[in-house]
C-alpha cells in the first residue's frame, strides 16, 4: 500500500538546526544485499520523504521518516519455532544412532550394531545424492522464504505515526497515529537477549490496536522508543508553532540556525534518553515474605487441611494430592518472584518508566495521562508492616482474557512498597493531583478516617450493611480525581483521574431502596481495579453523582495530555 | 458538597435542544416517566426527559408473544402425538419467564428515559433495578443503530452509545427512526465540538 501520490510536503519553520534535511536515499536498490540493519528501503516511490521528523527530535537513523528494515537476524527469532520443530523430529529420527554415536555406553546393543533408521535406508539404496539434494533444497526455499518476509516487512515512524507492511503474498499495513499511543514497550525474551535483540511495541488504544517492531538490536530499539516518544509529546507541534513567528528572512534563519547550534554546544548533550534511576528498590527478603504473606498462601493452608483431613478419614493416598498443589503454587510463586525481581519505577520526559523480569525483561514506557484508575491496597496480613501495593487501569492494546498470561504485567505498578515507595509513586502516576488533594490520598483515604474527615460516608443507620466497614467506606469528588475509600480488612483506596474518566453512574436495588442507599460507579476502561463504591446515603450519592458529571466535563475540556509537551 | 469548594459552578439550567429536535424526539412516546414507589429512590431530578416510543413495547409484545406461542404449541404438539409429559417442566419454566417479562416489559419501557443537557447525556432505566448514567458528550467514540425486520414494520431502532469504558452501557433501546437518526446527528455535532482525549 504505498502512496507515492502523497505531496512531498515541507513543513514550515523548522527552526530545529538543519531543518528540513533532504531524503537520504541510497540510489538504486543495490543495498538490498547488504544486510545492513538500517538501509533505507529504497525500493518505493522516488523517495517520499513526507512527514519526516526533524533531526533535532530523532536519534536514530531508523526514525527519519522512510521505510526502514527491521534487524537481519528477526527470521531466524520469528522462525526460530519452526526450526526447533524440525530439529525435534530429525532427533527423534535419529535418537539411538546419535546416542550410539556420542554414548556408545549407554545403548543396550553390541558395538557397531545400529538398529534401522532412515540413515541406514538412505545408505542402502545409495540415495545420499537425492536426501543430500533435498534437504538443501528445502534449506534454500526456507531461507528465500525467510528473506522475502524480511524484506517485505518495513516500518516507517514519521511525524504523525508509526506504520509496518508486512506479508508477501498477503500484504498487511497498519498505521497506529502518534497522538493514540498508550505506551511504548520494550520486551526482551531470553534468547532475544543472548542475540542482542529486543522487541519494541507501540501500544495503542483498540483491541489488537499495537504495532510491533520485532525485532531490532537494543541500543536502536531504545533509541528508537525515544524518537516515538519524542515525536508523539507534540514538542514538534509547539515548535513549529514557535517557529511560525520567528520565521523572518533567510538571513534571520540563518542566524536562528547558528545561534540554536551553538546554544546545544552550551547546552551539552541531551541526555533524555539515559536510563533513569529508580525511585523505588523492593529487597529480594520483602519481596519474597510479601508473596508468602498473600492470599494464596492461605488458599494453599486451606487447601493442605482439607487434603489431611480427607486423607485422615479414607486412604492414605489422598494425601499425594498434595503435590500436585505444591507444584502449582510453588510455580505460581516462583513466577511472582521473578516478575518482581530487578524491578524499577522511575520518572522520565515521556512518562513513567518501569522495568522488570529476571529472564524476560520487560521495560514500558506509559505517557502522562494514559492512567486510568489507581488503586492502592493493603491485604490484611502486610498491615503489620506497613506495606502496600499499587495497581493501575490503562490500555494495553491486547484483548482481555487473551492466551498470552504476561498480557499485562504491569497492571501492578508496585508489586510492594512502604509508604514512603507508594507517596513516591503515586507522585508520578498522578503529576497533575494539587498538593492541597493529596491529604485525600495518605491522611484521609489510605489510613482514614480521621477527625473531619472529607469522604462521604456510609451512614450509621445502614451499618449492618458493611458491618465491618462503614466508618471507612466513602467516596470524595475534588477537581481533578474521584477518591474511593473501601475496606477494614483488605484496606483499598482508588483515585480516578477525571480527565479520564468515561461516564459515572448511579445504582439502586431494592434493598438499597428500603435504606435509602445508592452505589455510585465510576466508569473507565476496563481492568484490575474495581471503581464502584456501595451503600452510601442517597441524597449525598446524588450531590456526588452531580459534582462529578460536572467536574468531569470541566476536567476533560481541559486535558491536553494526548500530546502531552505541547 | 460543602467540602469541595474549587469545584466548577453548578450550571443553573440544562440548555434545551432546539424546538424541532425536541418535537421530533417526543414525537409518539410515553409522556411521564414511571418510578419506584419506594421513598428512597433515585429522584427525576430536573429538566427535561425523553422517553421511548410506545411502538417499542408492541415489537416487544409480538415477539415474546410469539415465543410463548411456540412453546406452547411445541409442547402440545409433543404431548398428543407422544403422550408423555415431562416436557411440560422446560417448556414451563421458558413460559413462566415469558409470561413474566410481557408482563413487565410495559411497565420496564417507560422507566427508560434520556436528558440532553449542555454537556453531557444522562440515561436512566429500571424500576426494581434503577440505574442512572452521566456521559459527556466527548467521551463518545461512536453511536450505533440497529433495527431488526419487526422493529422497521413499526418503525423503532435501538440506539447505542459506545464510550472506552464497557461499564458505560447506554442501550436506548425503543426509539422512532426518526428519533434515533436525530440523536445521531445531534449527539455526533456535539460530540464533535466537544472532543476529547480517551
Amino acid at each position: 500500500m504505498t502512496d507515492p501520490s502523497r505531496a512531498d510536503e515541507v513543513l514550515p519553520g523548522g527552526g530545529a538546526p538543519g531543518g528540513p534535511v533532504p531524503a537520504a536515499a541510497v540510489p538504486g536498490s543495490a543495498v538490498s544485499g547488504s544486510a545492513v540493519p538500517g538501509a533505507a528501503v529504497s525500493g518505493d516511490a522516488p523517495s517520499a520523504h513526507e512527514g519526516a521528523p526533524p533531526r533535532a527530535l530523532v536519534r536514530s537513523p531508523l526514525s527519519d521518516g522512510e521505510w526502514q528494515r527491521l534487524h537481519p537476524l528477526t527470521p531466524l527469532l520469528r522462525g526460530g519455532l519452526f526450526l526447533v520443530v524440525m530439529i525435534g523430529v530429525i532427533v527423534a529420527n535419529l535418537r539411538e544412532r546419535l546416542i550410539e554415536l556420542f554414548l556408545p555406553a549407554v545403548t543396550d546393543l553390541p558395538p557397531g550394531v545400529v538398529p534401522p533408521d532412515p540413515v541406514d535406508f538412505i545408505l542402502a539404496h545409495n540415495l545420499i545424492l537425492i536426501a543430500g539434494g533435498g534437504a538443501l533444497a528445502v534449506l534454500i526455499v526456507l531461507l528465500v522464504i525467510f528473506r522475502l518476509s524480511w524484506r517485505f516487512h518495513t516500518f516507517r515512524i514519521s511525524d504523525d505515526d508509526v506504520e509496518v507492511r508486512s506479508g508477501v503474498l498477503f500484504r498487511t499495513h497498519r498505521r497506529a497515529p502518534l497522538d493514540r499511543v498508550q505506551g511504548v514497550n520494550l520486551t526482551r525474551p531470553l534468547v532475544a537477549r543472548l542475540l542482542g535483540l529486543a522487541k519494541l511495541e507501540v501500544v495503542g488504544a483498540g483491541l489488537d490496536s499495537n504495532v510491533k517492531l520485532e525485532y531490532l538490536s537494543a541500543p536502536a530499539a531504545e533509541t528508537v522508543r525515544g524518537d516515538i516518544l519524542r515525536l508523539a509529546s507534540g514538542r514538534r507541534l509547539a515548535e513549529r508553532g514557535a517557529a511560525a513567528v520567528a520565521s523572518g528572512s533567510p538571513v534571520q534563519q540563518a542566524a536562528d540556525a547558528v545561534a540554536a547550534g551553538i546554544q546545544g554546544i552550551v547546552d551539552g548533550e541531551d541526555f533524555s534518553d539515559a536510563q533513569p534511576d529508580s525511585i523505588v528498590r523492593i529487597p529480594f527478603g520483602r519481596l519474597v515474605a510479601s508473596r508468602v504473606l498473600s492470599g494464596s498462601t492461605l488458599t494453599l493452608v486451606a487447601l493442605i487441611a482439607v487434603i489431611v483431613v480427607a486423607a485422615s478419614f479414607s486412604t492414605l493416598w489422598v494425601l499425594f494430592t498434595m503435590i500436585p498443589a505444591f507444584l502449582a503454587f510453588g510455580a505460581y510463586y516462583v513466577r511472582s518472584i521473578a516478575r518482581g525481581l530487578r524491578y524499577a519505577i522511575a520518572p522520565s520526559p515521556d512518562g513513567v518508566r518501569l522495568t522488570s523480569g529476571l529472564f524476560t525483561t520487560v521495560s514500558e514506557v506509559l505517557p502522562p495521562g494514559r492512567v486510568h484508575a489507581i488503586e492502592v491496597h493493603q491485604p490484611l496480613m502486610w498491615r503489620p508492616f506497613g506495606w502496600w501495593s499499587i495497581s493501575v487501569n490503562r490500555l494495553t492494546g491486547h484483548s482481555r482474557g487473551s492466551s498470552d498470561s504476561n498480557a499485562d504485567p504491569f497492571a501492578t505498578v508496585l508489586p510492594i512498597g512502604t509508604r514512603e515507595d507508594v507517596e513516591r509513586v503515586l507522585g508520578i502516576l498522578a503529576p497533575a493531583l494539587p498538593a492541597d488533594e493529596w491529604t485525600y490520598v495518605f491522611r484521609h483515604g489510605i489510613l482514614g478516617p480521621v477527625d473531619d474527615d472529607p469522604y462521604v460516608s456510609t451512614p450509621r443507620r445502614v451499618w449492618l450493611l458493611r458491618p465491618l466497614s462503614w466508618r471507612r467506606n466513602g467516596a470524595v469528588v475534588s477537581a481533578d480525581a474521584v477518591f474511593l475509600r473501601r475496606g477494614w480488612a483488605h484496606r483499598t483506596l482508588t483515585v480516578i483521574p477525571l480527565a479520564r474518566l468515561q461516564s459515572i453512574g448511579l445504582r439502586q436495588g431494592p434493598l438499597a431502596r428500603a435504606t435509602r442507599t445508592a452505589t455510585l460507579a465510576a466508569h473507565v476502561i476496563p481492568g484490575t481495579v474495581r471503581t464502584s463504591v456501595g451503600a452510601l446515603d442517597r441524597d449525598a450519592a446524588l450531590a456526588l453523582f452531580d459534582d462529578t458529571a460536572r467536574a468531569t466535563i470541566a476536567a476533560a475540556a481541559g486535558d491536553r495530555s494526548h500530546r502531552w509537551a505541547g | 458538597m460543602t467540602n469541595t469548594p474549587d469545584l466548577p459552578e453548578r450550571t443553573p439550567t440544562p440548555v434545551p435542544p432546539p424546538e424541532s429536535t425536541a418535537s421530533v424526539l417526543d414525537d409518539a412516546t410515553y409522556s411521564r416517566i414511571l418510578e419506584p414507589r419506594g421513598r428512597g429512590r433515585l429522584p427525576l431530578g430536573d429538566g427535561t426527559w425523553h422517553q421511548l416510543a410506545r411502538a417499542y413495547v408492541r415489537v416487544q409484545l409480538i415477539s415474546q408473544g410469539a415465543v410463548f406461542a411456540l412453546v406452547l404449541a411445541a409442547a402440545i404438539v409433543s404431548q398428543v402425538l407422544s403422550g408423555v409429559f415431562w416436557q411440560w417442566i422446560p417448556a414451563g419454566v421458558i413460559l413462566l419467564i415469558t409470561a413474566i417479562t410481557m408482563i413487565i416489559t410495559p411497565r420496564q419501557a417507560r422507566a427508560f428515559g434520556y436528558q440532553l443537557r449542555h454537556d453531557d447525556l444522562v440515561f436512566r432505566r429500571g424500576i426494581l433495578w434503577q440505574r442512572v448514567v452521566a456521559v459527556p458528550y466527548g467521551r463518545m467514540q461512536l453511536v450505533d443503530i440497529t433495527h431488526g425486520p419487526l422493529d422497521r414494520g413499526f418503525g423503532i431502532a435501538q440506539l447505542k452509545l459506545v464510550t472506552a469504558a464497557a461499564s458505560s452501557g447506554i442501550t436506548i433501546p425503543g426509539l422512532t427512526q426518526a428519533a434515533a437518526e436525530q440523536l445521531r446527528d445531534t449527539l455526533i455535532d456535539v460530540a464533535e465540538t466537544r472532543r476529547t482525549g480517551l
